[in-house]
């Protein structure tokens, strides 16, 4: 099978090329196998981040033939030929498929993504009924892996001024938690033209996430809050 | 050694997992300055893929107390465990899930609000009783739930972050005393030193010495490898867990929280084969059990398919059963078998999980070494907690659900006990140059060109020797075999080269230093089990079947100098009675 891979080291290339490699697929074979294969067999010096290899860490994200995805749970089988891999767009390339993902890390540190409770805790756990957890299913799953906020056109244009949706989904995760008690300053932090209100229901987000969350409806819901607490 | 660059703080953390960021959290509450380096972004740990959950006896569902889960613990360690830490986690767990939750963790929740449990192995009340509930569950995501709680508190409590940065090896003064450690950021290569008054290990297991694994790619033994040639031996590293239930073939772990909920396996008879194995417990018996189990059905041409797995049967749940607790291992199913768990049956075989063993500490999570007479005596500077280390509260095998809770415990009792520490020692200690310039020729080592082997086929050749030589089980020959061969891949180390001299995140450069730390751990693995005559826990000898406790209820310590030594097991509890050895039958 033939991959078409993006590579740049600026240790050593002026600017990125493509490098073109075969390799021998199996079936049921994942694209970080493929990727693996090429390093271990044919070339070291291609260079990506991986970890567990079945979709949790989020450490494997890049753009697959167009779209961005997670190598470790896309099967080969299922992509065009020759396949063309790309470093997650829109965000700074620091080797090959390696990007720099501190803008990304920044946005989600500054929607504040922990519980702040003010009240004394209990001496046990703060109660929450079965309804209101599963307020949070769609939300708590998110891997940070950056392939939806890569892959959002109002990010790129704007990544230190629109959150992205990544960061929005973790702020709607606090937001919709029964246990938060910071939920106005939450609301009030997102305020303004751009940090929440760029999003223009694109939802190329809701395509490429891996884990099948829907970061679009959590933007509308944080948006429904917003209006509600005006009125 | 003086150009290079200098950071100094209170403490430092190697492993952002669960057990690092635990005891981050507490030191950086406590107003310490507190470093955590991570070969990856702290959300990447392995913690991050645990999925049943954690035991604590809360009593939500069933009657549960600490008592019980002790018991449990020690019966499940085959009396390998010491029985002083083991009681104090058992004792801890109520507090520590209870902190996870204020923490923000969205744990599962019963219909009274609190928060759900569900039945593991292992498990029982009153003591070899009736079935438990005791483990705390975010779904199947609990380890993703906790480890994502904990980074997100540890940004609230501006814990110092060096993300991406690989740490080489330790460093010290001249009388031995560990005063940080040497990394170098994985994004330029440049080398940092690290300077603090504690140094806490916290890097997890060693889960890719082996071919089929549960394990993260990044489980590569690190810290157990530096502890090895800072001079501590590594403790008990025969004893390495098989899951049950790992994919077969390629060996995603489906939680045993699939068996909680009520799943079973079948052979090819369509038999639920555990009712002959464990007539009680069935499958809820312990891991290395039902692993041996499901090994003797595949040998014995049980096997499903081509013969060489059995079959976990979920289907019987239902689908809402199933998308509602176990939407993670469904969806991994059918990702990677194009098989709905909720309509098919799962095919599973043993597959390595969890380094039991690892570096020994006391329950303050104090590295611990034998000093003449004195089998534990501190290593002042030095703490491990979680996979890396060795309390011992697993012994011979760990329950499902206690590795979490030992992460969490250990974590936190090891960050106390450095919060005691800095108050006594106020100032930072002048390092002795030598260690440096040691931990700077490994790294540089890597820096030697020409023709010469490839990482990923020592590697490659390392794992297979593994698999064929240690095992589900092991015997006399088999194993001598599996020294003699690792013994010379590790000489062939010397000659490995990597092409790639960038200095711009290196991973080739990565892939070869933890290639050498894993082989260090194959070394303490292989020889430990060479040595030890007889069956306990997940070490399993043909030719030695039965547990010899007048022998071998003892602890091995491997050094890379001197080979294997011994030291008793801690069998005296802080506050209650001896559980003392008794067959173990589930």
């Amino acid at each position: 099978m033939k991959f078409k891979i993006y590579r740049f080291n600026p240790d050593v290339d002026a600017k990125p090329y493509t490098q073109e490699y075969d390799v021998d697929v199996q079936p049921g074979m994942m694209l970080l196998a493929a990727l693996l294969k090429i390093k271990d067999e044919q070339d070291e010096t291609l260079s990506f981040r991986r970890s567990c290899g079945e979709g949790v860490c989020g450490s494997d994200g890049m753009n697959i033939n167009g779209t961005n995805g997670l190598a470790c749970v896309t099967p080969v089988a299922e992509l065009k030929q020759p396949v063309e891999i790309n470093p997650l767009p829109g965000i700074p390339v620091i080797r090959d498929l390696i990007v720099d993902m501190e803008q990304f890390y920044q946005n989600y540190r500054d929607v504040k993504p922990y519980l702040i409770v003010n009240d004394p805790m209990p001496e046990v756990e703060l109660p929450q009924t079965p309804e209101q957890r599963e307020r949070l299913d769609g939300l708590y799953e998110c891997i940070l892996c950056a392939c939806c906020s890569t892959q959002c056109p109002s990010f790129w244009w704007n990544p230190d001024k629109f959150m992205g949706p990544a960061a929005l989904l973790q702020a709607s995760r606090f937001i919709e938690d029964s246990r938060d008690q910071a939920t106005a300053e939450r609301l009030a932090d997102l305020e303004g033209p751009f940090k929440l209100f760029r999003c223009h229901t694109i939802m190329n987000c809701v395509e490429v996430c891996p884990k099948g969350l829907n970061p679009t409806k959590a933007i509308g819901n944080i948006k429904k809050r917003m209006v509600a607490r005006t009125l | 050694m003086a150009d290079i660059k200098r950071r100094q703080f209170d403490s430092l953390i190697i492993g952002a997992g669960g057990g690092g960021l635990r005891a981050a959290l507490q030191l950086a509450q406590a107003d310490a300055s507190v470093a955590v380096v991570s070969k990856v972004f702290p959300t990447r740990s392995h913690t991050v893929a645990a999925q049943g959950g954690m035991n604590a006896a809360l009593a939500n569902v069933l009657p549960d107390n600490w008592h019980w889960h002790m018991f449990d613990t020690v019966k499940g360690s085959d009396y390998l465990g010491d029985q002083d830490a083991i009681e104090y986690m058992c004792r801890a767990a109520p507090k520590a899930v209870y902190e996870l939750e204020h923490f923000g963790v969205p744990f599962s929740r019963l219909d009274n609000g609190s928060i759900y449990q569900r039945p593991f192995g292992g498990q029982s009340q009153n003591f070899g009783g009736e079935q438990a509930a005791r483990t705390c569950a975010a779904a199947d995501r609990t380890g993703h739930a906790i480890l994502h709680s904990l980074y997100q508190q540890n940004i609230r409590a501006k814990t110092h972050f060096f993300d991406e940065y690989f740490a080489v090896d330790l460093l010290k003064d001249e009388e031995g005393q560990v005063l940080g450690a040497l990394a170098f950021n994985i994004h330029d290569g440049e080398p940092v030193i690290i300077e603090a008054k504690t140094t806490l290990m916290a890097t997890g297991g060693a889960g890719q010495l082996y071919r089929t694994t549960t394990n993260a790619l990044i489980n590569t033994g690190d810290g157990m490898a530096m502890a090895l040639r800072a001079g501590v031996p590594l403790q008990d590293m025969e004893f390495f867990q098989f899951h049950p239930t790992g994919i077969a073939g390629h060996g995603m772990l489906i939680t045993e929280g699939a068996r909680g909920e009520g799943g079973y396996l079948v052979n090819a008879d369509g038999e639920r084969l555990m009712e002959r194995y464990a007539p009680k417990a069935k499958d809820l018996a312990s891991r290395d059990v039902v692993s041996r189990a499901i090994a003797t059905e595949v040998r014995e041409g049980r096997g499903c398919g081509d013969g060489n797995h059995v079959m976990l049967k979920l289907d019987h749940l239902g689908e809402d059963v199933i998308q509602k607790r176990l939407p993670g291992i469904r969806q991994t199913c059918i990702t990677f078998l194009g098989i709905d768990p909720a309509e098919a049956p799962i095919p599973v075989f043993p597959t390595a999980h969890y380094t039991m063993g690892g570096i020994p500490t006391n329950r303050y999570g104090q590295v611990v070494v034998p000093v003449k007479d004195t089998p534990e005596e501190p290593v002042t500077g030095l703490y491990a907690a979680g996979e890396c280390a060795c309390v011992s509260v697993h012994g011979a095998n760990r329950l499902g659900g206690n590795s979490l809770l030992d992460i969490l415990v250990f974590g936190r009792a090891a960050a106390n006990h450095i919060i005691e520490h800095l108050g006594e020692h106020r100032y930072h200690k002048p390092m002795d140059e030598n260690s440096i310039e040691q931990a700077m020729q490994r790294l540089n080592r890597w820096q030697q060109t020409g023709e010469g082997e490839s990482v990923s086929a020592l590697r490659t050749e390392l794992k297979a020797v593994m698999e064929e030589h240690c095992s589900v089980f092991r015997n006399e020959q088999v194993m001598r075999h599996g020294v003699e061969k690792i013994e010379a891949l590790a000489k062939r180390l010397d000659d490995v080269r990597i092409g790639d001299q960038s200095n711009i995140f290196n991973t080739a450069r990565v892939e070869a230093l933890e290639l050498e730390n894993l082989m260090n751990c194959g070394l303490a693995t292989m020889h430990s089990a060479y040595a030890r005559e007889e069956s306990r826990g997940a070490h399993s000898r043909i030719d030695f079947p039965e547990r010899d406790d007048k022998q071998w209820m003892r602890h091995s310590l491997y050094s890379l100098e001197n080979g294997l030594d011994y030291k008793p097991v801690r069998t005296k509890p802080i506050s209650v009675d001896s559980f003392p050895p008794k067959p173990r039958v589930y």
